[in-house]
């Protein structure tokens, strides 16, 4: 083949190359996006339906309960406005503790509880997933009262 | 005093660098063999104060000087001595400082190495790798000291993260970032050949001996951060598809396009400018997953804690070693080309394809690694992509990939006659059918589409690989014995191969299971039954630890005993997971303690991962392979002679 020839070939093998690549990896990132949607939306009702999302938060002092002996468990999560209850059976990551930030993968079930599929906790005490941080950040500002009890209202509707 | 003497030898490495940097290259532009001269000179100077510096910070970690701060935050006095060296590069700085030594032990060796190359050729390489050494020199000083004092000093350090407590971690980073800054060899030879305005063959061989050599090291760096991630963050994945892992596999999937690439210009004298790109576009791979570890912008279980400053710092560096390299490329690349041509069917046609795949590979790959990024910033939701998308996308380029990988390497340069490559190809391929089918249903007893098509690929490579040892091995007398170089690309294709079928039957038959159990209670998986014997107390030197003893059985017979732990690390109080393995060739058994449930129970996850270990085996063949084909030495001088007969018998690809 001459230098010409091959040229094309070769552009014209990349470009068939990633339309298929682009047009069938488009379609399957749709179904593959996952949103993170901040609590205080959640409870707003701002939420995808009928697909997966991410929370994230703190994990609510005193609010992990299981029954003994069996791997279900319920938890609280804030975001230092709105709480959520979660709902997880399996095995936890080493770090997550109570007071300490979580992201949750799953979906809304019945009577508001998130249903997890996966829970994450990052792997170093300092780090703290960025949008998590950020979400607290959010609706710690402007809050006069001290942290703890209770940071705001939950007022869903004015976010 | 020693941390401040580590201090200043890290400021001469860079007074050195500069020189190294500018005056040979001043030099190589005027034709002056004194200003060229210094290129080896300052080369080995700036290694010897980087090893200084390096040696500075080890020390402060070995006599545990918490005067330091950036010992202070990850040392700790109980924490076994190779750990507290390991600890050296367990973070940000002083994984960085590591970093530049590396890249200064790479320009020396190149320096030492070179003599064969024309001198100015020789000087622009090595200033080139200077100019990248000032970066990085900059980067540590203006943002990241190791050497930052904290006063008063700390009576005890706030410890190693224990998950970097590990062998496998311990070395891990050192061999991952040989291959990284590898590349950048590879760049500078790009660059040197862009400056000089040609790329020919000796130039080429030149470079595929480099870069060969930086890629099996990233193989090994590769695998090695994959097998840590199975036993130690104790969940049994292999690959996450997380950004960090994704930062360092799109390098190596550039390079091993570069590989291929080179293997033409070497031989054919082809593809030049498509090869300078792809040494381009290896090392600014390098450097974007620097910035992605090191910035915090991205969500990983890699990232280092956030410093908007170094991410600024490394995302300009990328920016004018990206613009300058490419810009430079705009100019002279085009004037490189050649008029040779290539037969349809032709080892070159097969290269091309390779590189087209792999290309797309990793820009699927990096599409999913910033999409998050890019849709953060277009519409402000932030979201994530699963590793779901990953599995299924990066499929699309590799099965033609691996498929024709088989057909290529069998195929001769120039133009191949298709009757006796038919010929050649048809036992591979009917082994490849057979074996395919018949090996899963034996074994594991039932067949689908994706196994099927994934045992075939893995089968095929294995059968294709072997023809031409083979053939060396019944070769008659007089007849030429295979390379050494194409003897490694068999092999590192016979990796590829082994570790295709591993990732295959590991996918198709892995069983797990989390279970709540209580000491005497037992759970089966597969074949075998797994009974939580006891709960014991174990004290480690910086932990204490709640150990399981598992029994494993299979139809009543004892096979192992198991011993995972969950361990809390005394001075950060944090709990890790120890997971237990029994492993044997075929199949890995994995037992991990989750949650204490109360009332004596435990939440377990037990594993049985068949081939796992095909996996590593499979990359750890493939660098040997990377290993064999560089020490070709006899094929290093006389390339010519095996290109005579390329017409019949296929060589090095």
């Amino acid at each position: 083949m001459k230098p010409r020839q091959q040229r094309m070939l070769a552009l014209g093998l990349a470009a068939i190359g990633i339309a298929i690549a682009a047009a069938f990896t488009l379609r399957a990132f749709q179904d593959n996006m996952m949103f993170f949607v901040e609590i205080s939306d959640v409870v707003a009702g701002n939420y995808p339906k009928q697909r997966n999302f991410r929370i994230g938060g703190l994990v609510v002092d005193g609010s992990v309960e299981r029954e003994e002996g069996s791997m279900d468990l319920r938890f609280r999560v804030t975001d230092m406005a709105c709480e959520i209850p979660v709902s997880y059976v399996g095995v936890l990551p080493d770090l997550f503790r109570e007071g300490q930030g979580v992201v949750a993968h799953g979906r809304l079930g019945e009577e508001g509880v998130f249903v997890a599929d996966k829970i994450l906790a990052k792997h170093d005490e300092n780090y703290m997933a960025p949008e998590v941080a950020e979400s607290l950040a959010k609706h710690v500002e402007n809050k006069t009262a001290p942290l703890r009890d209770g940071v705001s209202e939950c007022n869903p509707n004015d976010s | 005093m020693i941390p401040e003497i580590g201090q200043f030898a890290l400021i001469l490495a860079l007074s050195l660098a500069i020189c190294q940097a500018v005056l040979p290259l001043i030099g190589a532009h005027r034709n002056d063999a004194a200003m060229m001269g210094v290129a080896r000179t300052a080369a080995t100077g700036q290694f010897v104060f980087v090893a200084i510096s390096f040696a500075c910070l080890t020390w402060a970690f070995v006599t545990s000087d918490f005067s330091v701060l950036y010992v202070a935050n990850h040392s700790q006095l109980s924490l076994p001595t190779v750990y507290k060296i390991s600890a050296v590069w367990g973070a940000h700085e002083g994984s960085l400082l590591m970093w530049i030594l590396i890249l200064s032990a790479w320009t020396l060796a190149v320096s030492r190495f070179s003599s064969g190359l024309p001198e100015a050729f020789a000087a622009r390489v090595i200033g080139v790798l200077g100019l990248l050494s000032i970066g990085f020199l900059l980067f540590a000083l203006l943002t990241s000291n190791p050497f930052e004092r904290l006063i008063p000093a700390a009576a005890d350090g706030a410890d190693l993260n224990p998950l970097l407590q590990d062998p496998g971690l311990a070395i891990h980073p050192p061999l991952l970032y040989i291959g990284y800054v590898g590349f950048s060899v590879a760049f500078a030879f790009a660059i040197a050949a862009m400056l000089t305005g040609d790329l020919d063959q000796r130039t080429a061989k030149w470079t595929r001996q480099w870069t060969t050599l930086a890629w099996l090291f990233l193989t090994l760096g590769i695998m090695l951060g994959s097998w840590w991630a199975y036993y130690e963050l104790g969940w049994g994945g292999w690959w996450f598809w997380d950004p960090v892992e994704n930062a360092s596999f799109m390098p190596w999937l550039i390079g091993t396009a570069l590989i291929h690439s080179l293997a033409v210009t070497e031989r054919r004298g082809l593809f030049k400018s498509w090869t300078l790109l792809l040494a381009i576009t290896a090392f600014s791979l390098s450097l974007l997953g620097t910035f992605l570890v090191r910035s915090g912008i991205i969500v990983s279980v890699h990232a280092f804690a956030t410093d908007p400053t170094r991410g600024f710092f490394i995302l300009s560096f990328l920016g004018i070693v990206v613009i300058g390299a490419l810009a430079l490329f705009a100019w002279r690349g085009p004037s490189l080309d050649s008029d040779a041509g290539f037969g349809l069917l032709s080892r070159e046609t097969f290269l091309l394809l390779n590189n087209v795949l792999l290309v797309v590979a990793t820009a699927l790959v990096l599409m999913g690694t910033l999409a998050p990024l890019v849709i953060e910033m277009m519409d402000g939701s932030k979201i994530s992509i699963g590793p779901p998308w990953f599995e299924v996308a990066f499929l699309v380029p590799t099965i033609p990939l691996v498929l024709l990988m088989g057909l290529g390497m069998n195929t001769a340069w120039r133009k191949q006659e298709p009757s006796s490559w038919l010929a050649v190809l048809r036992i591979p391929a009917i082994a490849a059918v057979l074996l395919g089918v018949l090996l899963p249903l034996m074994f594991y007893g039932r067949v689908s589409l994706m196994l099927a098509v994934g045992c075939l690929a893995a089968f095929w490579i294995i059968a294709t690989s072997l023809v031409q040892p083979i053939r060396s091995l019944r070769r008659k007398e007089g007849a030429a014995v295979i390379t050494r170089s194409a003897l490694g690309m068999s092999v590192a294709h016979l990796g590829m191969g082994l570790f295709v079928l591993g990732v295959t039957i590991t996918s198709a038959f892995n069983i797990e299971a989390d279970r709540a159990l209580t000491p005497g209670e037992s759970i089966e998986v597969g074949a075998f039954e797994f009974e939580m014997r006891e709960l014991r107390d174990v004290e480690g030197p910086n932990y204490s630890a709640i150990e399981a003893v598992v029994e494993i059985r299979r139809d009543g017979e004892y096979v192992a005993t198991v011993r995972p732990q969950k361990r809390q690390y005394l001075v950060q109080q944090n709990w890790m997971t120890e997971a237990g393995i029994y492993a044997t060739w075929n199949r890995d058994l994995f037992v991990a303690l989750g949650d204490q449930l109360g009332n004596g129970a435990w939440s377990v996850r037990v594993q049985y991962k068949p081939m796992i270990r095909f996996i590593w085996f499979g990359a750890i063949v493939m660098a040997l392979g990377g290993l064999i084909a560089v020490s070709d030495r006899r094929y290093r001088v006389k390339a010519t002679k095996a290109e005579k007969v390329s017409g019949t018998a296929p060589e090095a690809a």
